[in-house]
């Protein structure tokens, strides 16, 4: 049993009289601990893909099977709570609350579930090591720079431990440097165990991945993995 | 999500948007100081209004002809065949009860005063020389009416400060005679300005022996005898003894009314503490404007941080973290408001009181009460729908926003 089991997923947006095929007839499943890249170009439907990954939508036709579970069909709370404990977003345009610091951004996942400031504290303290931000912990968003923002994102996607990281164009609003800290980032989070499900246009980025998904206009068009590609 | 986290994230929010946050306190505190401030206003006035009357001697009693239904203050004789005169021997008579220690009768009438040419309208008083110690009244000038049979005529008058002001300017008044009506009379004192007095103002007034304003009225009866009871705890058992006494004296018919301070006093009392509730009710509106404005101010709220919102639900809050967070928004932001005008109303009617030395403008504690209550409430109630919007935005269109 994979990890992540799509099957015949589609996902229609009506806007006005027009229909949107955003996802049409995909099905894929992706194992515990894979690192893979979504890519294609804008509008073929990877965003939406990512959403419906991590429960914030839900797919008008098919199953989506997540540790086994179908999930499509839970409540919205019980959609939270699977949110909550096993899926970590990273957003293009990081998604920190303006008015909390950086320690209390890392801190929202655990309040939310939550677990009282004592055990936060520490927590918190511990992923502002490993990021590299405890001297930023009391900064606001504001006061960082794109790349400490996103690694705040990162250590608040990351503090619940959960099994899938979904990030969304994490490094499209980085310069090439810092993007390349962060893709190195993620991955290192990814050879830890975690699975990690990548959207990006970057070739580069996704040539780093060890398994594509290509889409184009709402359908899967390609899976490569790179080892096979490597013994091809 | 704990509530001391619910609680500290709404407060992080509230304090995040300073303007906002202040606008809405603002308009809270004034609806909460609007009721602090009327009510105190309104009891102020029902407080005064009691204290000046319990100065008039809270152990009178007052009879007036004429047989009210109710025994309080009512419409009267409407019902009864014309009522026997109330005269100056039943007045007297009066005197035998053993828990009654002073009275004195009333006769009114409107005449005409006139000295050295000048010529005015005048509210004459015919009563006898109790009346002064009964009423607490204090001469400015002479002496008050003379101490004798209560049916003889004599042609004396003493004079309101106002009314000698203007009848003699900066002459001399005690000693000189006037003319009321068709009598001449010997002016025997001034009265002290006693500025107000409630139903009528003893400075215009001229003040004649009981006698002698029956004679120029030509009239037997008397508008009412006040009766002072020897202290407040006899006052019922001398209005029993007053009845009694009136009763035999009518061959066993009560065709008079007699009423005491205390129906007097919690008649007005009634009147007041309603036109004070009037006043809070019309007070409270302000406080529904001020809640109509908050459910607006949180609906931008919620506008406003669609994104974070989406983020929130991203992060794997419930519809029931988000609703609670602005709900709980909502509840500080009216309590701060419910302070602060709390704070600014007892200001406001603490310059009353400066302003208005005589009225005890104190809020009653049930306004302050149902000010700070409504407030809340009303804060909390046009919470819920903002509070319920942000609760169901699809999280994708609001990561979407920016
Ligand atoms: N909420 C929505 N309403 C209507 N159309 C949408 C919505 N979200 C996405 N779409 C459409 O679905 C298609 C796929 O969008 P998206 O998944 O964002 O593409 P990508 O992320 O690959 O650029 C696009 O044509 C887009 O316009
Ligand atoms: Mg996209």
């Amino acid at each position: 049993m994979a990890q992540i089991e799509l099957s015949g997923i589609e996902r229609v947006f009506t806007l006005g009289d027009s229909e949107v095929h955003a996802l049409h007839a995909v099905t894929v499943a992706i194992e515990a601990g894979e690192y893979v890249a979504v890519m294609g170009p804008s509008g073929s439907g990877k965003s939406t893909l990512l959403n419906l990954l991590g429960l914030l939508d839900r797919p008008n036709a098919g199953t989506y099977r997540l540790e086994g579970r179908d999930v499509t069909t839970l409540t919205a709370d019980e959609q939270a709570e699977v949110r909550r404990n096993r899926i970590g977003f990273v957003f293009q345009s990081f998604h920190l609350v303006p008015r909390l610091t950086a320690a209390e951004n890392i801190a929202l996942p655990l309040m939310l579930a939550g677990v009282p400031p004592v055990e936060r504290g520490p927590r918190v303290a511990e992923a502002l090591k490993n990021f590299g931000l405890d001297t930023r912990a009391n900064h606001r968003p504001d006061e960082l720079s794109g790349g400490q923002r996103q690694r705040v994102a990162i250590a608040r996607a990351t503090i619940m431990r959960p099994a899938l990281i979904l990030a969304d164009e994490p490094t499209g609003n980085l310069d090439r440097a810092t993007g390349q800290d962060v893709t190195a980032l993620l991955e290192s989070l990814n050879a830890s165990g975690v699975t990690l499900i990548v959207v990006t246009h970057d070739p580069v980025m996704g040539g780093r991945a060890r398994r594509r998904l290509m889409m184009e206009d709402g359908a899967l068009v390609g899976d490569l993995r790179a080892d096979a590609a490597s013994t091809a | 999500m704990t509530p001391a986290d619910t609680l500290r994230f709404a407060t992080r929010a509230a304090t995040g948007y300073p303007l906002r946050t202040a606008l809405m306190i603002l308009a809270m505190s004034i609806g909460v100081a609007a009721v602090v401030v009327l009510t105190a206003l309104g009891d102020g006035a029902r407080r005064y209004v009691v204290n000046e009357f319990s100065a008039l001697g809270s152990n009178l009693i007052i009879v007036l002809p004429g047989r009210s239904e109710t025994g309080g203050v009512g419409l009267g004789s409407l019902f009864t065949s014309t009522p026997r005169d109330l005269t100056v021997r039943d007045a007297a008579a009066l005197l035998r009860a053993p828990d009654v220690q002073r009275i004195t009768p009333l006769t009114l009438g409107n005449s005409e005063i006139a000295y050295g040419g000048r010529l005015r309208e005048v509210l004459v008083l015919g009563t006898s020389a109790d009346y002064l110690g009964i009423r607490g009244y204090r001469m400015a000038l002479g002496r008050f009416l003379p101490r004798e049979d209560l049916e003889r005529a004599s042609s004396v008058a003493v004079l309101g400060a106002t009314l000698r002001d203007e009848l003699f300017g900066i002459e001399p008044a005690v000693g000189r005679m006037i003319r009321v009506g068709d009598r001449r009379l010997r002016v025997i004192g001034v009265l002290e300005k006693s500025g107000q007095g409630l139903g009528m103002n003893t400075d215009e007034l001229v003040v004649v022996p009981v006698a002698t304003a029956q004679a120029m009225f030509n009239t037997n009866t008397l508008f009412r005898v006040m009766v002072e009871a020897r202290s407040r705890d006899a006052l019922a058992s001398a209005q029993r003894q007053v009845e009694d006494i009136m009763r035999t004296r009518r061959d066993g018919e009560l065709d008079i009314t007699v009423i005491t301070q205390d129906a007097v006093l919690g008649t007005f009392d009634r009147i007041l503490g309603a036109l004070t509730f009037a006043v809070a009710g019309i007070a409270a509106i302000s406080l529904a404007v001020a809640g109509i404005l908050v459910m607006n101010v949180m609906l931008v709220a919620v506008t406003q941080r669609t994104a974070e919102i989406g983020l929130l639900k991203a992060l794997g809050a419930t519809g029931r973290n988000i609703r609670l967070a602005f709900l709980a928004e909502a509840a500080l932001l009216s309590l701060a408001g419910a302070l602060a005008g709390l704070a600014l109303g007892h200001l406001g009617a603490w310059g009353l009181r400066l302003a208005f030395p005589v009225l005890p403008a104190w809020p009653p504690d049930w306004a302050v009460y149902a000010g700070l209550g409504t407030a809340i409430v009303t804060g909390v109630l046009f919470g819920v729908m903002p509070a319920r919007r942000a609760a169901r935005l699809d999280p994708v269109q609001a990561l979407a926003k920016r």
